[in-house]
C-alpha cells in the first residue's frame, strides 16, 4: 500500500475534515461542554451525528451494520478529531472496543454493536490499574461463580468510563499478576451491581473514572473471546488504540502548528512580523519536518495493522512514541511563539497543549513505547 | 500486472543468486569497498569485477534508465523489486558514481538526444568518472555568488576560476561545472558546462579533512579552453547557455535526496539490534538507542512515503530539503551513538581491528552531512520560505 491516501481515502478525509470543522469545532464542542461543566465531557448529539456520517461503526464488519473499514480509515477520522480537539468516544468505542468485540461471540456482538453503529451507545476500556500504563500487570480478578464470574479489583484512567454503556474490562482468571496467559476480557454493562465509579475531570476537560469492582457478578456470555486467552485480544485492542492515538496526536500537533504559523504571519513586534525572524523560522521549519515524519509513521502503523504485518507492533510503538515527542514539541513551541496570549484561556493554543498531555499519557507515553521498541527489537 | 511483478521477482532472485558473488553480499566497510569506475579504475578483487560486469551487461548499474542509454529500462515497480531483492541479500551497489546520482538525472531531464546517447552510456558502463564543480571559496551554500568566469570566444569559452570541495576531483576524468558566463545577472548568467579534466589549465589539490582522508579537492582553472560542442548534437553545456542555474537546482534536489539517505536502509534502519549483539548493559545507553531507533524507523517511514509520493508526482517540491535536513541530523546522531557503543575501540585511528579506524573516521565524515549540499540552516530557510510561506524569508 503506498503511503499516501488513495482516492476513496482522500474523499473520506475531505468529508471528515469538513464535518469536524463545522460540527466538532473547538467553540461548538470542547469549550461549550467544558464551560457547562458537562459530566460526560462530550455531546451525545454529536455522537449521533458521527453515526449519521457512518463514523461510529466504520471498523465494524458489514454483517453487523458497519462499513468494514480499517485502521487507516479510522486514522483519517482521528486526525481530524485531533485537529479540532473534538471531544467524542470515537477512539475508545469505535476503534478499541470495536476491535475487542471483533473477537466476541455473535450473541455479544448482537447485543452491543447495533447501539454503537447507531450512535446510541458509548463504550469504554478498563485496562490500567495505576497512574502509568502497564497492561502487562493485571491484578483485577474474575473468579468462576456459578455459570458466570465474580469480578473484584480496581481500574484507573478509564476514559469516559462514567458515560459508557459498556466497559471492556481486562481481568485475570488465572495465573500470576504479570503472566501473559490467564487474562480474560469481559463486556461489563453500566448497570452492573457492585461497580462504583469515581469520575474526575482531567487537564484537557475530558472525564475519566477510577472504577472499583467489588464482587461484580457477570454472566458467562459477558466473556469476549476465550477464557484465559484474552491477552491476544487485549494486545490487538491496545495496538488499535495506540495507532489511533498516534493519528489523533498528528491532528493535535498539526492543528497547533497551523495556528502557530498563522500567528507568525500576523503578529508584529519591533516593527516586523515575527515570522520574519530567523530564530522563529528555523524552529517552525524544524517542527514542520518532525511533524511530516510523525505523520508518515502514523499512516505506516495503521497500514501495517490493516495488513497484519509482522512488525506492526514495533511500528505502532514507534508511531505512538514519535508522535508523542513531536506533538509535545509542536504544542510547546505553539504556546511559546504565541507569547503572553498563549498563556490565556481565551486563545485556543493552550487547549492543544492540554489535549496533547492527556493523549500522550493514554496507552503509554513515549518512555513506555521507547522501552517497548527496545524489547521488541531484542535489546 | 502483479503477476508480472511476481515473475520478475523470481527471475531477479535467480539472476542475483547466480551473479552476485558471496564477497559482494557484505556491508560496505570503508572506501576501498566501493567501485567508482573511470579511465584509471582498478578492481579491488575478482568478485568486485565479476559483480560489476554482470550488472553492466544487464543494465543494472542504472536499472531505471532507458535501454538505449545503458540502463535496463525497468518500470518504477520493477526497480523497487530489484532494490528489495538486492537489499534482501545485502548486495553492494555495483558502481558508485556522481554520473549516476547527479549528472545522469540532469541529462535525462535537460540533455539533448546526442548528449544522452554519448554521456549516459559512458556513465552506465562506468567508463568515465565524473566530479562536480559547484562550490567556490566564498560561495558555499550561497552558490549563485560564484565567480568562476567563462569568456565567450565564439566557438569556445576561456574559463578561469577556482572550485572547492570538488569530491574526488583528483581521480575524476570529467567535470560538470557551473561557470558564470554573464556577470550582470546573478541567476541567469550561469552555464552548466562539461569538460575533460586533462584539459590544459585544469589542476587539482586534495584537501585533508578532520577524518584524515582527502575525498575533497580544490580545483583550479587557468585559461581552460572549453569548446561549445563535442560534435553534432552534443553541446558541451546542459540546458541553455546562461540558464545553468535551472539544471543546478534540479541536480541539487537529487544530491540532497542522496545525502538525506532516503530509502537507504543502512542509514535509516534501527541501530539497537545491531549493537545489542555485543550486549548493552548500560540502561542509559539502551534508552538513548531506543530513542534513536524511534527516530530512525520513523524517518524510514517518511522516506518510504516520500518515494511513494515522488512516483505519482504528489508532495511538495521542497520536500527533499526537509528530507535532507532531517536525514543528515539523524545520521550524525547515529554515528555519535556508534562511537559511544564502540567505546575506546572506536577511538582507534589506524588499527587493523577497526579496519583503518573506520568508526572514528566515519563519525568525523558525517559531520559534513549537514554542511554539504546546502547546510541545515539553508534547508530550514527553504522550508520556512517555500513550504511554510513565512514572511520575508
Amino acid at each position: 500500500m503506498p503511503l499516501y491516501l488513495d482516492e476513496d481515502q482522500q474523499m473520506l478525509a475531505d468529508t471528515a475534515s469538513e464535518f469536524m470543522a463545522e460540527q466538532g469545532g473547538i467553540e461548538k464542542q470542547l469549550r461549550h461542554w467544558r464551560d457547562k461543566g458537562c459530566k460526560d465531557g462530550f455531546g451525545h448529539g454529536l455522537w449521533e451525528q458521527f453515526a449519521e456520517m457512518g463514523f461510529t461503526g466504520m471498523m465494524v464488519d458489514e454483517d453487523h451494520g458497519g462499513l468494514g473499514m480499517g485502521h487507516a480509515e479510522a486514522g483519517i477520522v482521528l486526525e481530524q478529531i485531533g485537529r479540532n480537539l473534538t471531544p467524542s468516544p470515537f477512539l475508545t468505542s469505535s476503534v478499541m472496543a470495536a476491535s475487542a468485540l471483533d473477537a466476541a461471540s455473535d450473541d455479544l456482538k448482537g447485543r452491543w454493536l447495533p447501539g454503537l453503529v447507531e450512535g446510541k451507545s458509548v463504550f469504554a476500556v478498563a485496562v490500567d490499574e495505576g497512574p502509568k500504563h502497564n497492561p502487562q500487570s493485571i491484578k483485577t480478578r474474575a473468579e468462576k461463580s456459578g455459570n458466570g464470574f465474580k469480578l473484584t479489583g480496581a481500574k484507573t484512567f478509564v476514559v469516559q468510563g462514567a458515560s459508557a454503556d459498556m466497559l471492556v474490562v481486562a481481568a485475570r482468571t488465572s495465573g500470576g499478576d504479570a503472566d501473559d496467559d490467564g487474562i480474560t476480557l469481559f463486556a461489563v454493562p453500566r448497570d452492573a451491581a457492585n461497580m462504583t465509579q469515581d469520575p474526575v475531570r482531567l487537564v484537557d476537560s475530558s472525564m475519566a473514572s477510577h472504577i472499583t469492582f467489588d464482587g461484580v457478578e457477570l454472566d458467562g456470555d459477558a466473556v469476549i473471546g476465550d477464557v484465559d486467552g484474552g491477552r491476544a485480544v487485549l494486545n490487538k485492542m491496545l495496538s488499535a488504540g495506540r495507532a489511533g492515538a498516534a493519528s489523533e496526536g498528528v491532528g493535535v500537533a498539526g492543528g497547533a502548528f497551523d495556528m502557530t504559523t498563522e500567528y507568525l504571519k500576523q503578529r508584529k513586534q519591533f516593527g516586523k512580523l515575527i515570522g520574519e525572524f530567523q530564530a522563529l523560522q528555523h524552529r517552525a521549519a524544524h517542527v514542520y519536518s518532525e511533524l511530516e515524519i510523525a505523520r508518515a509513521t502514523a499512516i505506516k502503523a495503521a497500514q501495517m495493522l490493516d495488513e497484519d504485518a509482522e512488525k506492526a507492533d514495533l511500528i505502532v510503538s514507534v508511531a505512538k512514541a514519535k508522535v508523542g515527542k513531536v506533538a509535545r514539541l509542536a504544542v510547546q513551541e505553539g504556546v511559546q511563539m504565541h507569547g503572553g496570549i498563549g498563556m490565556t484561556d481565551e486563545y485556543d493554543i493552550g487547549l492543544f497543549m492540554k489535549r496533547d498531555r492527556a493523549l500522550h499519557e493514554f496507552l503509554g507515553d513515549h518512555y513506555f513505547h521507547a522501552d517497548r521498541v527496545a524489547r521488541l527489537s531484542g535489546y | 500486472m502483479a503477476q508480472d511483478l511476481d515473475a520478475f521477482r523470481a527471475e531477479t532472485r535467480e539472476w542475483l543468486e547466480a551473479s552476485c558473488p558471496e564477497e559482494m553480499r557484505q556491508p560496505v566497510d570503508g572506501e576501498g569497498d566501493v567501485y567508482w569506475g573511470g579511465r584509471n579504475a582498478e578492481f579491488k578483487n575478482e568478485a568486485q569485477k565479476a559483480w560489476f560486469e554482470a550488472c553492466r551487461e544487464k543494465g543494472y548499474t542504472v536499472p531505471d534508465w532507458p535501454k538505449e542509454y545503458g540502463g535496463a529500462g525497468l518500470s518504477p515497480a520493477e526497480a523497487k523489486v530489484l532494490r528489495q531483492e538486492m537489499a534482501r541479500i545485502n548486495a553492494r551497489p555495483p558502481l558508485s558514481s556522481f554520473g549516476i546520482w547527479m549528472l545522469g538525472p540532469a541529462l535525462l531531464h535537460f540533455g539533448t538526444e546526442g548528449q544522452k546517447q554519448h554521456f549516459l552510456n559512458e556513465i552506465a558502463r562506468g567508463e568515465i568518472r565524473w566530479c562536480q564543480g559547484y562550490s567556490e571559496p566564498g560561495s558555499g551554500s550561497d552558490l549563485v555568488s560564484m565567480q568562476t568566469f567563462g569568456e565567450d570566444k565564439g566557438d569556445h569559452w576561456i574559463v578561469n576560476g577556482q572550485k572547492i570541495w570538488t569530491s574526488y576531483a583528483d581521480e575524476a576524468d570529467w567535470i560538470f561545472c557551473l561557470v558564470r558566463t554573464d556577470k550582470n545577472d546573478k541567476y541567469r548568467g550561469i552555464t552548466f558546462m562539461l569538460f575533460d579534466m586533462t584539459n590544459d589549465g585544469v589542476s587539482t589539490k586534495p584537501i585533508k579533512l578532520i577524518s584524515g582522508n582527502s575525498p575533497f579537492c580544490e580545483t583550479f582553472m587557468d585559461d581552460v579552453k572549453v569548446p561549445k560542442s563535442y560534435g553534432e548534437g552534443i553541446p558541451a553545456y546542459v540546458g541553455e547557455i546562461n540558464r545553468g542555474w535551472d539544471v543546478a537546482k534540479y541536480l541539487l534536489g537529487h544530491e540532497r535526496e542522496m545525502i538525506s539517505g532516503a530509502g537507504n536502509k543502512e542509514r535509516s534502519g534501527s541501530l539497537g539490534p545491531k549493537l545489542a549483539r555485543n550486549g548493552i548493559d548500560n540502561p542509559v545507553l539502551r534508552a538513548a538507542l531506543a530513542e534513536y531507533d524511534i527516530d530512525a524507523l520513523a524517518f524510514g517511514c517518511m522516506g518510504e512515503k516520500f518515494l511513494d509520493e515522488l512516483k505519482v508526482g504528489k508532495g511538495h517540491p521542497a520536500q527533499p530539503n526537509m528530507m535532507k535536513y532531517a536525514g543528515t541530523e539523524l545520521n550524525k546522531q547515529r554515528h555519535e551513538l556508534m562511537m559511544s557503543a564502540g567505546g575506546s575501540r572506536a577511538l582507534e585511528w589506524e588499527s587493523e581491528e577497526t579496519s583503518g579506524g573506520t568508526p572514528a573516521r566515519s563519525w568525523l565524515r558525517t559531520k559534513a552531512n549537514s554542511i554539504e549540499g546546502g547546510t541545515s540552516e539553508v534547508m530550514l530557510n527553504v522550508i520556512a520560505k517555500r513550504i511554510l510561506e513565512l514572511p520575508g524569508a
